[in-house]
């Protein structure tokens, strides 16, 4: 002990940090390393079993032609899917939940993954639209979404509990227009609706990895720059300002971006329900960091939907589930868990 | 550390339709205390905040060296001057040496790089405000006070010249009052550092001040050292309340005693006590058995 305490008050501080970003660093790994094994068992179960070791093998291009044919054509891509579409969703959760300082402000509770799938409802019921189409109206709707309640929240700034409140009424209403627009289907186009809005990564194919390969390079460098002052948002917006942060300008910036997280996200797969919201609180649990963590919270969410997956595949014998089922089994509870709590401490989430 | 001045001219500011302050101008003395004084309601954060920047004039200016703080870009005017608002909120289980050094924001680059100077910051800001030893500690463990005192320690690691506070007593026990008031004290003696702040309690203004201003309605109703601000006249204007000021026995500055409308729990001074006997007779003599009509 006598080596930590000696020392600079400075030497202290630094000290300090790097022991804080070494607990983060530790626990990314662990992350890393748990979501990598159970990409490669996912890749290994089917119809056709094949060892985990051949499916590494097959991964750094050592492997057999059938192999290679099973795992890289046809189980690859929806692995890949599921773990791109879970990273984008817990990334979109950390930032919505840091702006908000709120656990309950995730895009799948507040409207915005709603509105997304009204427009994808519409598409497919009424314009009668499949695959690529569908998936372009999904993102316009969360982005429509998101902007009017932007503006409906907006009074002088937008504050945290009324993007909140207001996000809840907007999601209410699309959810009636979805219920509505589901009434009015026929029973074979509903069935295929509602397939949608559980979230599926059934019949994903490389067209869904490559988009949101796309945009998550796209995204990256944005959110690298706009993660330093989400950790000053974090503080409240009177600090925020004292401390010289654009405050309304950053907190659009943010909110686009996540916005655009969970639409990708839910164009790919559908709406696959709480994994934004239940992602960062296990990231920052497990890293004990009280600012975004948003690499540990990309890489929860990646491994939630890639956990989920393989459960819905394979958990019922040769009944597949839609993954949204297993999210929502595990999430649900979450949410009742959080609510007795805010309605206990009378903080009100 | 480079003095720099703070001043209103002819300032308009509220919030939404409601405007608090109407026409208000005031300079800051460099490198002293000034506390702003009224009762609730007065105005008083809401011209903190406007010299902050946080609300911004419909009318007149904020001037910071002269200069119109709204044009000045915002991360520059953090290098000068600091805030601490009145409750602030940090992120659950933060710590505090974490916490200290997001106050360093204003002085790194696009993506946030630690220097040497940084850690040296922060760590003279936690040495100054004796909060190096929880350094490690999550600040929703702490006391009030420790609290209070962490949040001057980001304000602190700004390194800005000037330093405003809201109410920075407002939620803490006698002892921690004084603790936080003792530490601005030699945050101003040591560094010359211009501190500006809303203070409930007349007294501790009067003590720790150097300068008071005193609001109500949003004007100025009187500008000066504590002698010259604090009188029977200023306070009953301000408050409505009726009161004497004698000296302070330890400090010797103005101190506000309250007669209020029942002097006592019986209606009447103690009839043991020779200075409670003295102050009813002056208090009958002057007239002064009620407040004035609120």
């Amino acid at each position: 002990m006598a080596t930590t305490t000696a020392g600079t008050p400075a030497q202290l501080i630094a000290r300090s940090r790097a022991v804080r970003r070494a607990r983060s660093v530790l626990v990314i790994t662990i992350v890393g390393i748990a979501l990598f094994a159970t990409f490669c068992v996912s890749l290994s179960l089917g119809d056709f079993k094949i060892p985990v070791i051949d499916v590494v093998k097959t991964l750094f291009g050592q492997g057999d032609k059938a192999t290679e044919f099973i795992v890289n054509q046809l189980r690859l891509p929806r692995a890949l899917t599921g773990i791109l579409v879970g990273a984008a969703l817990g990334l979109s959760g950390a930032i919505f939940q840091s702006i908000a300082r709120n656990p309950l402000a995730s895009p799948d509770i507040i409207g915005v993954t709603y509105g997304a799938s009204a427009f994808a409802v519409f598409a497919i019921v009424t314009l009668g639209l499949t695959g690529a189409a569908v998936s372009g109206l999904a993102i316009a709707g969360a982005l429509i979404t998101a902007f009017s309640m932007y503006i409906l929240a907006w009074r002088r700034g937008v504050s945290s509990y009324r993007l909140i409140l207001v996000g809840i009424g907007i999601g209410a209403i699309a959810m009636s227009v979805t219920s509505y627009l589901l009434t009015k289907a026929r029973v074979e186009i509903a069935q295929q609706a509602l397939v949608w809005l559980t979230g599926s990564l059934n019949g994903v194919d490389w067209s869904e990895v490559r988009a949101l390969t796309i945009a998550l390079v796209l995204l990256t460098p944005l959110m690298v720059l706009l993660v330093h002052r989400l950790r000053i948002l974090q503080l409240g917006d009177e600090t925020a300002y004292g401390l010289g942060l654009r405050v309304e300008r950053s907190r659009l910036g943010l909110i686009v971006i996540a916005v655009l997280l969970a639409a990708v996200a839910t164009a790919a797969a559908g709406p696959i329900g709480f994994v934004a919201f239940v992602a960062p609180p296990i990231a920052r649990w497990v890293t004990r960091s009280p600012g975004p963590a948003m690499i540990a919270s990309a890489l929860i969410g990646a491994l939630v939907v890639a956990l989920s997956d393989l459960l819905a595949q394979h958990a019922l014998g040769d009944t597949q589930l839609p993954v949204g089922v297993v999210t929502g089994v595990v999430g649900a509870p979450y949410l009742m868990f959080l609510l007795a709590r805010a309605n206990r401490v009378g903080s009100g989430g | 550390m480079t003095e720099h001045s703070l001043a209103a001219e002819n300032l308009a500011v509220g919030y939404d339709q409601r405007e608090i302050i109407h026409d208000l101008s005031v300079r800051i003395p460099v490198g002293k205390i000034t506390v702003i004084v009224g009762a609730n309601a007065c105005g008083k954060s809401t011209l903190l905040k406007a010299l902050a920047r946080l609300l911004k004039p419909s009318r007149g200016t904020v001037l910071l060296d002269g200069k119109s703080i709204q044009q000045i870009p915002t991360r520059e005017v953090a290098t000068k001057l600091g805030l601490l608002p009145q409750s602030p909120t940090a992120p659950e289980g933060i710590t505090v040496a974490d916490l200290v050094g997001r106050g360093r924001y204003p002085r790194q680059g696009w993506i946030r790089q630690w220097t040497k100077a940084d850690d040296e910051a922060i760590a003279d800001a936690m040495t100054s405000t004796d909060v190096l030893e929880i350094a490690d500690r999550p600040i929703d463990e702490l006391s009030g006070g420790q609290r209070q005192r962490v949040w001057i320690a980001m304000a602190l690691a700004q390194e800005t010249n000037i330093l405003l506070l809201d109410e920075p007593t407002t939620f803490l026990d006698l002892t921690h009052q004084f603790e936080v008031l003792d530490l601005l004290v030699d945050l101003n003696k040591r560094d010359d550092r211009t501190i500006v702040l809303v203070l409930h309690d007349l007294n501790q203004a009067c003590r720790f001040g150097d300068h008071l201003i005193a609001l109500k309605d949003g004007a100025i109703v009187a500008e000066g050292n504590p002698s010259e601000v604090i009188t029977e006249q200023v306070v009953e204007d301000v408050f409505g309340l009726a009161v004497k000021i004698i000296p302070d026995p330890v400090a010797g500055s103005p101190m506000v005693v309250p007669v209020g409308r029942h002097t006592t729990r019986n209606g009447q001074a103690s009839p043991d006590n020779p200075a409670a006997k003295a102050l009813a007779a002056s208090a009958a003599a002057n007239g002064i058995c009620r407040p004035a009509d609120r």
